[in-house]
């Protein structure tokens, strides 16, 4: 049942990243521009949570 | 016609409009109210406690923050009729998607035991122990959303919102001087000086008033709601009601602290009840009644943003119209949610204070992609049509979200290193 489960749900996984694989919002250069930024900013909360996780240890 | 017909056609027309809101009115309110949560009172007490009435101005500023924001929520959802996380999916790819789900169901989940470490600490007050809490919230938030009509729960929620509005007679019971208010707080001001402390005060009240959940919340309430495109303007009408109900609310709040507990340090609005039942019973009881009635209603509408967003993505019935046999897996993600969190805080020696500061981290991690997702598809002309933003609105939205990213990206920073604004 539990294999079942997972089975399941990794189909309808793979089956969400197919539907969702072509973006519906057109790419254009300010659009990439704020993604990109977007990126950016996770990419520095991570090393700040990285940090602090660090310097408690 | 004569003028007794005149008035009657007037009357019937005004009427008729009232009616027609009422059935429209319901998310605008329901998600406003309810960003007024256990965390939004904390902040809204230890404000109030700390610079009296002087952040007045400040507070109704956020008026048009909120209702900014929201109302694209309101647009998006009435013309795509799909939810926010369906909407990022479809718009930016499933690696936005997924990101934006994952970290809405833990920003979303860790938000709910601060609700219900709200909601304990208010009924400790009157002697309820947190385990009888624990359960009486998780039964009764079960009976309302099974009673299988997303109408009876929306106005079931409005009951609870209008509880909140409790804080309006604990403020006059505490015999503010109007004058005072309307000299201190209306007139734009920086009590003492701009410093690091009051910087940092200004940001946890933006932090309190968008949240990441809120977007998602009222877009798919408004396509479970199933909003046309031609009632638009009644959900605008709706969500700045709203927006102004959840700003008099906070005002009221500063208003009962500002007079009675001026300079004294809140960490928690349960810590604020307990002082002011000393001084006055009566709006002690009221603060907490309105503490518990805030976490309950964060509660409600958190957990069921986590439900309908889940749903949308997997393709599960996901409506609360739906009985539990037509959305098995909708109402099981909402209990699985809501037990969960409420047990959290049930687990003796549970680091709550270190969840409670870790969900502003998290949020903001969240919040600046939602926000930004949220313009960028309000700009697709493709799916918005004749409802795309205009110009203004395109100038509006930005400054506001570029203001918010930034305050309360500094807010969850300063959250990680507590010596930054001090």
């Amino acid at each position: 049942m539990i294999r079942d489960f997972f089975r399941n749900n990794y189909s309808k996984i793979h089956e969400i990243n197919k539907k969702y694989a072509v973006p519906n919002v057109e790419m254009s250069k300010s659009v990439k521009i704020a993604l990109l930024s977007l990126r950016f900013y996770l990419i520095f909360l991570v090393c700040l949570l990285v940090y602090k996780f660090i310097t408690l240890l | 016609m004569n003028i007794y017909t005149r008035l009657y056609y007037g009357y019937r027309k005004i009427w008729k409009a009232i009616m027609l809101y009422f059935m429209i009115a319901g998310p605008g309110i329901v998600v406003m109210v309810a960003d007024n949560d256990a965390g939004g009172i904390t902040t809204y007490a230890a404000t109030g406690a700390k610079y009296g009435y002087n952040l007045t101005w400040f507070l109704i500023i956020l008026i048009p923050v909120a209702y900014y924001v929201q109302e694209m929520t309101v647009r998006l959802g009435a013309v795509t009729k799909r939810g926010h996380a369906e909407a990022i999916f479809s718009g930016f790819g499933s690696f936005w998607g997924w990101f934006s789900l994952l970290d809405l169901m833990l920003v979303n989940w860790l938000t709910l035991v601060t609700e219900f470490i709200g909601m304990t600490a208010a009924l400790r007050i009157f002697g309820v122990p947190p385990y009888l809490t624990v359960i009486g919230v998780c039964v009764i938030m079960g009976i309302i959303v099974l009673n299988g009509r997303y109408w009876t729960w929306e106005k079931i929620a409005l009951v609870f919102c209008a509880v909140n509005l409790i804080y309006i007679p604990a403020a006059f019971m505490v015999n503010p001087s109007v004058s005072q208010i309307i000299g201190d707080g209306l007139i734009p001001n920086f009590p003492g000086r701009f410093n690091n402390e009051l910087f940092f005060y200004l940001m946890s009240n933006i932090g309190t008033t968008i949240a990441p959940w809120m977007l998602f919340f009222q877009q798919s309430a408004v396509v479970d709601k199933a909003m046309k495109e031609k009632e638009i303007p009644w959900g605008r009408l709706d969500t700045f009601i709203g927006a102004i109900m959840t700003v008099v609310v906070a005002i009221f709040i500063t208003v009962v602290t500002g007079t009675v507990l001026k300079g004294m340090n809140i960490d928690d609005a349960a810590q604020a009840s307990q002082v002011l039942l000393g001084i006055n019973k009566h709006v002690g009881t009221f603060m907490a009644i309105g503490l518990f009635d805030a976490g309950f209603l964060g509660a409600i509408c958190i957990s069921l943003a986590s439900s309908w967003a889940f749903g949308e993505v997997f393709g599960w019935a996901h409506s609360l119209n739906n009985k539990i046999k037509e959305a098995p897996w909708f109402y099981a993600n909402y209990f699985i949610t809501l037990v969960s969190a409420g047990c959290v805080v049930l687990i003796p020696n549970a680091p709550l204070v270190l969840i409670t500061l870790f969900v502003q981290v998290i949020a903001v991690t969240l919040l600046p992609a939602a926000l930004v997702f949220l313009i960028l598809l309000l700009n697709n002309k493709k799916t918005m049509g004749e409802h795309t933003n205009t110009t203004s609105q395109n100038i509006v939205n930005t400054v506001i979200v570029v203001v918010i990213i930034i305050l309360s990206s500094l807010y969850g920073i300063s959250t990680l290193f507590p010596d930054l604004f001090k």
